[in-house]
Protein backbone atom coordinates (compact mmCIF):
# COMPACT_ATOMS: atom_id res chain seq x y z
CA UNK A 1 0.00 0.00 0.00
CA UNK A 2 2.83 2.49 1.09
CA UNK A 3 4.77 2.29 -2.32
CA UNK A 4 1.67 2.29 -4.48
CA UNK A 5 0.68 5.64 -2.60
CA UNK A 6 4.32 6.91 -2.74
CA UNK A 7 4.04 5.96 -6.32
CA UNK A 8 1.00 7.16 -7.52
CA UNK A 9 1.21 10.33 -5.85
CA UNK A 10 4.36 11.32 -7.63
CA UNK A 11 3.22 10.15 -10.82
CA UNK A 12 0.29 12.37 -9.95
CA UNK A 13 2.30 15.33 -9.57
CA UNK A 14 4.23 14.56 -12.48
CA UNK A 15 1.34 14.67 -14.76
CA UNK A 16 0.02 17.70 -13.08
CA UNK A 17 3.34 19.49 -13.91
CA UNK A 18 2.60 18.28 -17.86
CA UNK A 19 -0.76 19.05 -18.05
CA UNK A 20 0.04 22.80 -17.12
CA UNK A 21 3.24 23.40 -19.06
CA UNK A 22 1.73 21.93 -21.90
CA UNK A 23 -0.66 24.59 -21.82
CA UNK A 24 1.92 27.30 -21.47
CA UNK A 25 1.16 27.72 -17.60
CA UNK A 26 4.38 28.78 -15.63
CA UNK A 27 5.04 27.38 -12.50
CA UNK A 28 5.10 29.39 -9.89
CA UNK A 29 6.49 28.66 -5.71
CA UNK A 30 5.03 31.88 -3.75
CA UNK A 31 5.79 32.78 -0.03
CA UNK A 32 4.24 30.35 2.56
CA UNK A 33 4.30 32.51 4.88
CA UNK A 34 3.56 36.53 5.21
CA UNK A 35 2.49 39.71 7.33
CA UNK A 36 -0.70 40.01 5.28
CA UNK A 37 -3.47 37.34 4.30
CA UNK A 38 -6.73 37.13 2.54
CA UNK A 39 -8.87 37.40 5.47
CA UNK A 40 -11.81 34.59 5.34
CA UNK A 41 -14.68 34.43 7.79
CA UNK A 42 -14.48 30.47 8.64
CA UNK A 43 -10.82 29.71 8.10
CA UNK A 44 -8.55 30.30 11.08
CA UNK A 45 -4.85 30.82 9.86
CA UNK A 46 -1.38 29.86 12.05
CA UNK A 47 0.10 33.22 13.20
CA UNK A 48 3.92 32.77 13.47
CA UNK A 49 5.21 34.65 15.58
CA UNK A 50 7.49 37.73 14.54
CA UNK A 51 6.66 36.66 10.69
CA UNK A 52 2.88 36.68 10.54
CA UNK A 53 0.37 33.58 8.83
CA UNK A 54 0.90 30.46 7.47
CA UNK A 55 -0.63 31.70 4.50
CA UNK A 56 -4.16 29.00 4.14
CA UNK A 57 -4.17 29.21 0.38
CA UNK A 58 -1.33 30.80 -2.66
CA UNK A 59 -4.28 33.24 -3.52
CA UNK A 60 -2.80 36.30 -2.03
CA UNK A 61 0.28 35.71 -3.53
CA UNK A 62 -0.51 34.43 -7.02
CA UNK A 63 -3.09 37.18 -7.89
CA UNK A 64 0.05 39.50 -7.00
CA UNK A 65 1.59 37.68 -9.94
CA UNK A 66 -1.38 37.88 -12.39
CA UNK A 67 -1.15 41.69 -11.42
CA UNK A 68 2.01 41.88 -12.31
CA UNK A 69 1.37 40.32 -15.42
CA UNK A 70 2.58 36.61 -15.02
CA UNK A 71 0.41 35.46 -17.50
CA UNK A 72 -1.32 31.79 -17.02
CA UNK A 73 0.58 30.14 -13.33
CA UNK A 74 0.01 26.78 -11.19
CA UNK A 75 1.18 26.34 -8.46
CA UNK A 76 1.30 23.30 -6.38
CA UNK A 77 1.02 24.62 -3.03
CA UNK A 78 1.39 23.37 0.90
CA UNK A 79 -1.51 25.11 2.75
CA UNK A 80 -2.17 25.96 6.30
CA UNK A 81 -5.18 26.07 8.12
CA UNK A 82 -5.52 25.99 12.12
CA UNK A 83 -8.18 23.35 13.64
CA UNK A 84 -9.19 21.54 10.46
CA UNK A 85 -8.81 18.41 11.60
CA UNK A 86 -11.86 15.21 10.36
CA UNK A 87 -11.57 12.48 7.50
CA UNK A 88 -10.94 15.19 4.85
CA UNK A 89 -9.24 17.35 6.66
CA UNK A 90 -5.75 18.15 7.96
CA UNK A 91 -4.20 21.52 8.95
CA UNK A 92 -1.69 21.20 6.73
CA UNK A 93 -2.43 20.14 3.24
CA UNK A 94 -1.31 20.15 -0.85
CA UNK A 95 -3.32 22.20 -3.26
CA UNK A 96 -2.90 22.57 -6.83
CA UNK A 97 -4.17 26.18 -7.54
CA UNK A 98 -4.29 27.74 -11.26
CA UNK A 99 -5.31 30.44 -12.87
CA UNK A 100 -5.56 31.65 -16.62
CA UNK A 101 -6.12 35.15 -17.63
CA UNK A 102 -8.89 35.28 -19.78
CA UNK A 103 -11.22 32.81 -18.95
CA UNK A 104 -14.55 33.04 -17.80
CA UNK A 105 -16.22 30.68 -15.94
CA UNK A 106 -17.07 28.76 -18.75
CA UNK A 107 -13.92 28.24 -19.62
CA UNK A 108 -12.74 27.85 -15.97
CA UNK A 109 -15.14 24.78 -15.82
CA UNK A 110 -14.16 23.13 -19.26
CA UNK A 111 -10.34 23.43 -18.54
CA UNK A 112 -11.16 21.82 -14.75
CA UNK A 113 -12.89 18.94 -16.70
CA UNK A 114 -10.21 19.00 -19.00
CA UNK A 115 -7.77 18.90 -16.06
CA UNK A 116 -9.72 15.87 -14.21
CA UNK A 117 -10.04 13.69 -17.59
CA UNK A 118 -6.30 13.90 -18.11
CA UNK A 119 -4.72 13.86 -14.97
CA UNK A 120 -7.31 11.16 -13.32
CA UNK A 121 -8.77 9.69 -16.22
CA UNK A 122 -12.35 11.00 -15.15
CA UNK A 123 -15.39 10.81 -17.42
CA UNK A 124 -17.82 14.39 -18.57
CA UNK A 125 -18.90 16.22 -15.57
CA UNK A 126 -22.67 17.22 -15.19
CA UNK A 127 -22.96 20.99 -14.25
CA UNK A 128 -25.93 21.16 -11.86
CA UNK A 129 -26.99 24.78 -10.83
CA UNK A 130 -26.79 25.69 -6.70
CA UNK A 131 -30.88 26.25 -7.08
CA UNK A 132 -31.06 22.66 -9.32
CA UNK A 133 -29.29 20.52 -6.71
CA UNK A 134 -31.17 22.03 -3.86
CA UNK A 135 -34.51 21.37 -5.78
CA UNK A 136 -33.39 18.20 -6.86
CA UNK A 137 -32.10 16.89 -2.89
CA UNK A 138 -34.48 18.87 -0.68
CA UNK A 139 -37.34 20.53 -3.34
CA UNK A 140 -36.25 23.67 -1.59
CA UNK A 141 -35.79 26.99 -4.20
CA UNK A 142 -32.38 28.35 -2.28
CA UNK A 143 -33.10 32.43 -3.90
CA UNK A 144 -37.32 32.00 -3.28
CA UNK A 145 -37.86 35.53 -2.46
CA UNK A 146 -40.68 35.22 -0.26
CA UNK A 147 -39.01 32.82 2.07
CA UNK A 148 -35.72 33.94 2.21
CA UNK A 149 -32.62 31.46 3.57
CA UNK A 150 -30.07 32.61 5.90
CA UNK A 151 -26.66 31.99 4.44
CA UNK A 152 -26.21 29.41 7.78
CA UNK A 153 -29.16 27.60 6.89
CA UNK A 154 -28.43 27.14 3.41
CA UNK A 155 -24.92 26.14 4.27
CA UNK A 156 -26.24 23.33 6.45
CA UNK A 157 -29.06 21.43 4.08
CA UNK A 158 -26.18 21.53 1.56
CA UNK A 159 -24.09 20.50 3.97
CA UNK A 160 -26.12 17.32 5.73
CA UNK A 161 -28.96 16.59 2.53
CA UNK A 162 -27.58 18.33 -0.65
CA UNK A 163 -23.71 17.36 -1.14
CA UNK A 164 -24.72 13.70 -0.26
CA UNK A 165 -26.35 13.79 -4.15
CA UNK A 166 -23.45 15.34 -5.59
CA UNK A 167 -21.34 13.16 -8.03
CA UNK A 168 -22.64 9.98 -7.05
CA UNK A 169 -22.28 8.68 -10.67
CA UNK A 170 -20.15 10.87 -12.59
CA UNK A 171 -18.24 13.91 -11.45
CA UNK A 172 -20.34 16.95 -10.94
CA UNK A 173 -19.76 20.88 -10.76
CA UNK A 174 -21.89 22.70 -8.90
CA UNK A 175 -22.03 26.66 -9.86
CA UNK A 176 -24.24 29.98 -9.52
CA UNK A 177 -23.89 30.23 -5.94
CA UNK A 178 -25.55 32.42 -4.01
CA UNK A 179 -24.41 36.00 -4.56
CA UNK A 180 -23.83 36.44 -0.60
CA UNK A 181 -21.40 33.34 -1.08
CA UNK A 182 -19.30 34.76 -3.59
CA UNK A 183 -16.38 34.91 -1.30
CA UNK A 184 -13.80 36.30 -4.26
CA UNK A 185 -16.00 35.41 -7.17
CA UNK A 186 -17.58 38.32 -9.59
CA UNK A 187 -21.63 38.37 -9.30
CA UNK A 188 -24.29 38.22 -12.43
CA UNK A 189 -27.62 37.53 -12.49
CA UNK A 190 -28.95 34.00 -13.77
CA UNK A 191 -31.59 33.33 -16.73
CA UNK A 192 -34.03 34.20 -14.20
CA UNK A 193 -32.27 37.17 -12.99
CA UNK A 194 -31.30 35.99 -9.57
CA UNK A 195 -28.54 37.77 -8.24
CA UNK A 196 -25.79 34.87 -8.36
CA UNK A 197 -21.76 34.48 -7.48
CA UNK A 198 -19.51 33.27 -10.62
CA UNK A 199 -18.02 30.25 -8.02
CA UNK A 200 -18.37 26.98 -9.05
CA UNK A 201 -17.07 23.43 -6.87
CA UNK A 202 -16.47 19.93 -8.31
CA UNK A 203 -17.92 16.80 -6.44
CA UNK A 204 -17.08 13.48 -7.17
CA UNK A 205 -18.16 10.76 -5.20
CA UNK A 206 -19.33 12.58 -1.61
CA UNK A 207 -15.86 14.18 -1.82
CA UNK A 208 -15.58 17.94 -2.48
CA UNK A 209 -12.92 18.76 -4.71
CA UNK A 210 -12.29 22.33 -6.03
CA UNK A 211 -13.61 25.41 -6.06
CA UNK A 212 -13.23 27.77 -8.63
CA UNK A 213 -14.08 31.68 -9.09
CA UNK A 214 -14.27 33.64 -11.99
CA UNK A 215 -12.10 36.42 -9.77
CA UNK A 216 -13.23 39.45 -8.48
CA UNK A 217 -11.10 41.86 -10.42
CA UNK A 218 -12.46 45.24 -8.34
CA UNK A 219 -10.28 46.35 -5.39
CA UNK A 220 -13.16 48.45 -4.25
CA UNK A 221 -15.49 45.72 -3.65
CA UNK A 222 -13.02 43.34 -2.15
CA UNK A 223 -11.70 45.21 0.25
CA UNK A 224 -15.95 45.36 1.03
CA UNK A 225 -15.85 42.14 0.90
CA UNK A 226 -12.93 41.59 3.35
CA UNK A 227 -14.00 43.96 5.65
CA UNK A 228 -17.42 41.95 5.90
CA UNK A 229 -15.49 38.79 6.35
CA UNK A 230 -13.91 40.51 9.35
CA UNK A 231 -16.73 41.51 10.67
CA UNK A 232 -17.99 37.91 10.62
CA UNK A 233 -15.03 36.81 12.31
CA UNK A 234 -15.17 39.50 15.41
CA UNK A 235 -18.91 38.35 15.60
CA UNK A 236 -17.47 34.73 15.98
CA UNK A 237 -15.46 35.75 18.71
CA UNK A 238 -12.46 35.16 15.97
CA UNK A 239 -9.39 37.79 15.76
CA UNK A 240 -10.12 40.13 12.63
CA UNK A 241 -6.77 40.03 10.08
CA UNK A 242 -4.72 42.20 8.47
CA UNK A 243 -6.03 42.99 4.79
CA UNK A 244 -3.88 42.41 1.83
CA UNK A 245 -2.45 45.86 1.27
CA UNK A 246 -0.21 44.92 -1.63
CA UNK A 247 -2.60 42.69 -3.20
CA UNK A 248 -5.01 45.30 -3.13
CA UNK A 249 -2.61 48.14 -4.32
CA UNK A 250 -2.06 46.08 -7.05
CA UNK A 251 -5.22 45.22 -8.00
CA UNK A 252 -5.36 49.27 -8.08
CA UNK A 253 -2.84 49.63 -10.50
CA UNK A 254 -1.44 47.56 -12.45
CA UNK A 255 -4.73 45.86 -12.19
CA UNK A 256 -5.82 41.84 -11.79
CA UNK A 257 -6.22 40.74 -15.67
CA UNK A 258 -10.16 39.11 -16.31
CA UNK A 259 -8.83 35.35 -14.99
CA UNK A 260 -10.95 32.22 -13.72
CA UNK A 261 -9.10 30.41 -10.86
CA UNK A 262 -9.04 27.16 -9.05
CA UNK A 263 -8.21 25.25 -6.16
CA UNK A 264 -8.25 21.45 -6.03
CA UNK A 265 -7.04 19.47 -3.15
CA UNK A 266 -4.49 17.18 -4.30
CA UNK A 267 -4.91 14.57 -1.06
CA UNK A 268 -8.44 14.09 -2.03
CA UNK A 269 -7.41 13.54 -5.84
CA UNK A 270 -4.91 11.16 -4.42
CA UNK A 271 -7.85 9.88 -2.12
CA UNK A 272 -10.12 9.18 -4.97
CA UNK A 273 -7.08 7.79 -6.74
CA UNK A 274 -6.49 4.73 -4.43
CA UNK A 275 -9.85 4.49 -2.71
CA UNK A 276 -9.08 5.43 1.02
CA UNK A 277 -11.35 6.26 2.88
CA UNK A 278 -9.58 9.39 5.39
CA UNK A 279 -7.26 11.61 4.18
CA UNK A 280 -4.33 10.20 7.17
CA UNK A 281 -4.27 7.15 4.58
CA UNK A 282 -2.47 9.07 1.99
CA UNK A 283 -1.30 12.81 3.09
CA UNK A 284 2.16 11.37 4.69
CA UNK A 285 3.12 9.12 1.47
CA UNK A 286 4.02 5.96 3.59
CA UNK B 1 -12.68 20.07 34.40
CA UNK B 2 -13.76 22.46 32.47
CA UNK B 3 -17.76 23.12 32.98
CA UNK B 4 -18.48 23.73 29.09
CA UNK B 5 -16.52 21.96 26.25
CA UNK B 6 -16.52 24.52 23.02
CA UNK B 7 -16.30 22.76 19.05
CA UNK B 8 -12.42 23.48 19.07
CA UNK B 9 -12.27 20.46 22.40
CA UNK B 10 -14.77 18.04 20.70
CA UNK B 11 -13.01 14.61 20.19
CA UNK B 12 -14.13 11.01 21.20
CA UNK B 13 -14.12 9.91 24.11
CA UNK B 14 -15.49 13.21 25.56
CA UNK B 15 -18.40 13.33 28.11
CA UNK B 16 -21.16 16.15 28.08
CA UNK B 17 -24.19 16.26 29.14
CA UNK B 18 -27.35 17.97 27.32
CA UNK B 19 -31.03 18.50 29.63
CA UNK B 20 -29.20 16.84 32.53
CA UNK B 21 -28.08 13.37 30.49
CA UNK B 22 -24.74 12.26 30.59
CA UNK B 23 -23.27 11.57 26.85
CA UNK B 24 -20.28 9.67 25.60
CA UNK B 25 -19.39 11.50 22.30
CA UNK B 26 -18.41 7.92 20.69
CA UNK B 27 -17.44 9.16 17.66
CA UNK B 28 -16.64 13.16 15.93
CA UNK B 29 -16.45 13.93 12.18
CA UNK B 30 -15.42 17.70 11.42
CA UNK B 31 -17.43 18.95 8.00
CA UNK B 32 -16.41 21.82 6.32
CA UNK B 33 -18.30 22.23 3.10
CA UNK B 34 -17.46 24.92 0.82
CA UNK B 35 -16.32 28.19 2.04
CA UNK B 36 -19.07 27.94 4.98
CA UNK B 37 -18.90 27.75 8.90
CA UNK B 38 -17.32 24.28 10.03
CA UNK B 39 -19.26 21.65 11.42
CA UNK B 40 -19.04 19.15 13.99
CA UNK B 41 -21.23 15.87 13.59
CA UNK B 42 -21.22 13.49 16.39
CA UNK B 43 -22.47 10.51 17.76
CA UNK B 44 -23.72 10.62 21.57
CA UNK B 45 -23.71 7.52 23.52
CA UNK B 46 -27.04 8.14 26.37
CA UNK B 47 -24.78 6.33 29.46
CA UNK B 48 -28.10 5.99 31.17
CA UNK B 49 -29.66 4.46 28.11
CA UNK B 50 -27.01 2.98 25.82
CA UNK B 51 -28.84 4.42 23.21
CA UNK B 52 -26.62 6.44 20.23
CA UNK B 53 -27.79 9.85 18.89
CA UNK B 54 -26.76 12.03 16.18
CA UNK B 55 -26.00 15.67 16.58
CA UNK B 56 -24.09 17.95 14.16
CA UNK B 57 -22.90 21.35 15.86
CA UNK B 58 -21.80 24.56 14.36
CA UNK B 59 -18.08 25.66 15.15
CA UNK B 60 -18.75 28.14 18.06
CA UNK B 61 -21.12 25.96 19.78
CA UNK B 62 -20.40 24.56 23.20
CA UNK B 63 -22.11 21.23 25.19
CA UNK B 64 -22.01 21.43 28.97
CA UNK B 65 -19.39 18.96 30.86
CA UNK B 66 -20.59 15.71 32.66
CA UNK B 67 -19.48 14.54 36.03
CA UNK B 68 -18.94 10.88 34.98
CA UNK B 69 -16.05 8.74 36.33
CA UNK B 70 -14.89 5.33 36.14
CA UNK B 71 -13.41 3.47 38.60
CA UNK B 72 -12.64 -0.59 39.73
CA UNK B 73 -14.90 -1.58 42.10
CA UNK B 74 -14.97 -4.91 43.87
CA UNK B 75 -18.63 -6.95 43.62
CA UNK B 76 -19.73 -7.23 47.36
CA UNK B 77 -23.16 -8.45 47.42
CA UNK B 78 -26.60 -9.26 46.49
CA UNK B 79 -29.64 -7.54 48.17
CA UNK B 80 -33.06 -7.58 47.59
CA UNK B 81 -33.39 -4.65 44.97
CA UNK B 82 -29.97 -4.17 43.47
CA UNK B 83 -26.19 -5.26 43.42
CA UNK B 84 -23.73 -3.87 46.09
CA UNK B 85 -20.05 -3.14 45.10
CA UNK B 86 -17.48 -0.99 46.45
CA UNK B 87 -14.71 1.53 45.18
CA UNK B 88 -11.05 -0.37 45.87
CA UNK B 89 -9.58 2.62 46.24
CA UNK B 90 -11.95 4.81 49.14
CA UNK B 91 -13.71 1.78 49.75
CA UNK B 92 -17.19 3.98 49.17
CA UNK B 93 -20.26 1.45 48.73
CA UNK B 94 -22.66 1.72 45.37
CA UNK B 95 -25.61 -0.43 44.62
CA UNK B 96 -27.02 -0.40 41.71
CA UNK B 97 -30.19 -1.74 40.11
CA UNK B 98 -31.26 -4.38 37.93
CA UNK B 99 -31.70 -2.75 35.42
CA UNK B 100 -28.32 -0.83 35.56
CA UNK B 101 -26.23 -4.20 35.83
CA UNK B 102 -28.31 -5.74 32.87
CA UNK B 103 -27.16 -8.93 31.21
CA UNK B 104 -23.78 -8.93 33.69
CA UNK B 105 -25.36 -10.03 36.47
CA UNK B 106 -25.29 -13.62 35.88
CA UNK B 107 -21.66 -13.18 35.62
CA UNK B 108 -21.14 -11.55 38.70
CA UNK B 109 -19.20 -13.69 41.57
CA UNK B 110 -18.16 -12.06 44.90
CA UNK B 111 -15.11 -10.27 44.71
CA UNK B 112 -15.17 -9.38 40.47
CA UNK B 113 -13.25 -6.47 40.08
CA UNK B 114 -15.35 -4.33 37.62
CA UNK B 115 -15.51 -0.83 36.01
CA UNK B 116 -18.34 1.37 37.76
CA UNK B 117 -19.33 4.12 36.02
CA UNK B 118 -21.09 7.72 37.88
CA UNK B 119 -22.72 10.57 37.09
CA UNK B 120 -22.74 13.14 39.90
CA UNK B 121 -20.74 10.92 42.12
CA UNK B 122 -24.68 8.46 41.31
CA UNK B 123 -23.80 4.87 40.03
CA UNK B 124 -25.02 4.79 36.46
CA UNK B 125 -23.65 1.56 35.15
CA UNK B 126 -20.80 -1.37 35.66
CA UNK B 127 -19.03 -3.66 33.11
CA UNK B 128 -17.08 -6.76 34.25
CA UNK B 129 -13.95 -7.54 32.99
CA UNK B 130 -14.36 -9.31 29.24
CA UNK B 131 -13.14 -12.65 30.29
CA UNK B 132 -13.90 -14.19 34.05
CA UNK B 133 -13.33 -17.52 35.30
CA UNK B 134 -16.33 -19.33 37.03
CA UNK B 135 -16.73 -23.27 38.28
CA UNK B 136 -19.29 -25.21 36.58
CA UNK B 137 -21.88 -25.98 39.01
CA UNK B 138 -23.88 -28.64 37.15
CA UNK B 139 -22.90 -30.22 33.39
CA UNK B 140 -25.14 -33.53 32.23
CA UNK B 141 -22.14 -36.12 32.30
CA UNK B 142 -20.63 -36.34 28.69
CA UNK B 143 -22.29 -39.18 26.45
CA UNK B 144 -19.99 -41.41 26.11
CA UNK B 145 -17.40 -41.66 23.18
CA UNK B 146 -18.98 -38.89 22.41
CA UNK B 147 -15.41 -36.83 21.83
CA UNK B 148 -16.71 -34.45 19.31
CA UNK B 149 -15.51 -30.69 20.10
CA UNK B 150 -18.37 -29.13 17.63
CA UNK B 151 -20.95 -30.37 20.06
CA UNK B 152 -22.46 -28.19 22.64
CA UNK B 153 -24.27 -28.91 25.71
CA UNK B 154 -25.34 -26.29 28.39
CA UNK B 155 -24.23 -25.71 31.74
CA UNK B 156 -24.91 -24.49 34.64
CA UNK B 157 -22.02 -21.98 36.36
CA UNK B 158 -21.54 -21.10 39.67
CA UNK B 159 -23.52 -17.50 39.20
CA UNK B 160 -26.29 -19.10 38.22
CA UNK B 161 -25.87 -18.61 34.56
CA UNK B 162 -25.96 -21.36 31.54
CA UNK B 163 -24.43 -21.57 29.09
CA UNK B 164 -23.30 -23.69 25.96
CA UNK B 165 -19.99 -25.80 26.86
CA UNK B 166 -18.52 -28.85 24.78
CA UNK B 167 -19.86 -31.88 25.52
CA UNK B 168 -16.48 -32.52 27.62
CA UNK B 169 -16.86 -30.27 30.09
CA UNK B 170 -18.16 -31.83 33.37
CA UNK B 171 -19.23 -30.38 36.77
CA UNK B 172 -16.26 -28.83 38.82
CA UNK B 173 -14.31 -27.67 35.71
CA UNK B 174 -13.38 -24.11 35.54
CA UNK B 175 -14.40 -22.03 32.23
CA UNK B 176 -13.24 -19.02 30.74
CA UNK B 177 -16.16 -17.25 30.19
CA UNK B 178 -17.04 -14.02 27.75
CA UNK B 179 -19.11 -11.64 29.70
CA UNK B 180 -19.92 -9.55 26.41
CA UNK B 181 -21.26 -12.64 24.38
CA UNK B 182 -21.80 -15.27 27.13
CA UNK B 183 -19.96 -17.43 24.87
CA UNK B 184 -17.42 -20.21 26.51
CA UNK B 185 -13.74 -19.63 25.58
CA UNK B 186 -12.01 -22.49 27.33
CA UNK B 187 -11.28 -25.08 30.05
CA UNK B 188 -8.54 -23.53 32.36
CA UNK B 189 -7.55 -24.37 35.97
CA UNK B 190 -9.15 -22.28 38.98
CA UNK B 191 -8.18 -18.95 39.57
CA UNK B 192 -4.57 -18.46 42.11
CA UNK B 193 -7.44 -16.61 44.79
CA UNK B 194 -9.03 -19.88 45.06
Amino acid sequence: MSESILGRRAELLASIRRFFTSRSFTEVSTPKVDKEIIPEAHIDPFEVPGLGYLQASPEMHMKRLLCAGSGPIFEIAKCFRKGERGKLHRPEFTMIEWYRPSDDMQKGMALLEEFMHVVAGWPAAKRTSYAEAFDRAIGVDPFDTATPRSHDWLNLQLAEKVESTLGIDTPEILYHYPANQAALATTTTDARGTPVAERFELYYRGIELANGYHELADPVELRQRLEVANHQRVADNRPALPLPEKLLAAMEDPRLPPCTGVALGIDRLMMLAVGAETIDQVADGI
Amino acid sequence: MPSTYNTSDFRKGLKIQIDGVPYLMVEMNFRKPGKGTALYECKLKNLLRNTVVDRTYRAGQTLEAADVTEFTAQYLYRQADGYVFMNNSDYEQYELSEEQVGEYARFLKEGLDCQLMTFNNQPIAVTPPNHVILQVEYAEPAAKGNTATNVQKPVQLETGAEILAPAFINTGDWLRVDTRTGEYIERTTAPDSE
